[in-house]
């Protein structure tokens, strides 16, 4: 599996939907373009968001989504690229 | 010789006259295009149902895309910040001392049993982490969504603008319908 590299991390753990979209895209406004913003979730229904979100938007690009397992609770991970 | 090139260069004026009108109708099919904007009609006083306007709009919001209420009958109370009963008829009076003036008094649409449904909702929700409907709609605001309120609704259930949150555009069913031409999807809930 290849790294992703990131410059920033959103710990949107404990988040409902829609926090960790709302979040992230606050945390996007703070970022250069081409920067990566790594998401850690725990809502099991961002995987899906995120897709639906990259597939609408034009400012963002989903690079990769991956899953881990911390203590008994599974993390939601998001790697998200400001395109413009 | 000669020939050929008269007839070359009828050939270039008609692709000339070709382009022209192809980058009008392109020009007036973009105009139809809607834009990145969704409408979402909130016509329900009750907390679930606004919770469901307001998850859908903080979310669309996130994404990027602009958004526009249209506050309803019912739904109005989501914008109420206070009551006034000076001036209005007793009808009117009676409709606003049996309303409730923001979010926080609502009851949901089902299992309401006297505002105790509404209770548990929002202990469930805060056990679950979830954002409570007062700061979703405090998110939606943030994020500039605009809050249309139908002024007819107003008219007949005697609700004054000065009862209304700062910032509420008075609208009728035009503004409503061109923002929903001009939207990706509309709501109405």
């Amino acid at each position: 599996m290849t790294t992703i590299t990131y410059d920033e991390t959103l710990d949107a753990r404990g988040l409902m939907c829609p926090m960790p979209l709302v979040k992230a895209r606050q945390a996007l406004k703070g970022m250069q373009v081409d920067q990566v913003l790594r998401i850690i979730a725990t809502d099991k229904g961002s995987n899906k968001d995120f897709q639906g979100w990259a597939r609408t938007a034009k400012d963002i690009e989903l690079l990769s989504q991956s899953e881990e397992m911390e203590a008994d609770k599974k993390l939601f991970l998001h790697f998200v690229r400001k395109v413009k | 010789m000669t020939d050929l090139m008269t007839e070359k260069r009828l050939d270039t004026q008609s692709l000339l006259d070709r382009i022209e009108t192809l980058e009008t109708r392109l020009a007036e099919v973009e105009d139809q295009i809607p834009s990145d904007r969704v409408t979402i009609v909130v016509f329900s006083g009750e907390l679930d149902r606004v919770l469901a306007s307001l998850v859908i709009g903080t979310g669309a919001l996130a994404m990027g895309l602009e958004v526009s209420y249209f506050f309803t009958f019912w739904g109005i109370t989501t914008l109420k910040d206070n009551k006034t009963l000076g001036g209005k008829t007793l009808f009117e009076k009676m409709m606003t001392l049996m309303t409730p003036a923001g979010t926080k008094g609502m009851g949901v649409s089902r299992m309401n049993f006297f505002g105790i449904g509404a209770q548990m909702l929002r202990s469930m929700m805060v056990e679950n982490n979830v954002e409570s409907v007062e700061s979703m709609f405090q998110m939606v605001k943030d994020m500039g969504a605009t809050m249309y309120s139908c002024t007819m609704s107003q008219d007949v259930m005697g609700i004054e603008t000065t009862e209304l949150i700062d910032g509420t555009i008075d609208a009728g069913a035009a503004t409503m319908i061109a923002d929903a031409i001009d939207s990706k999807f509309t709501l109405f809930i």
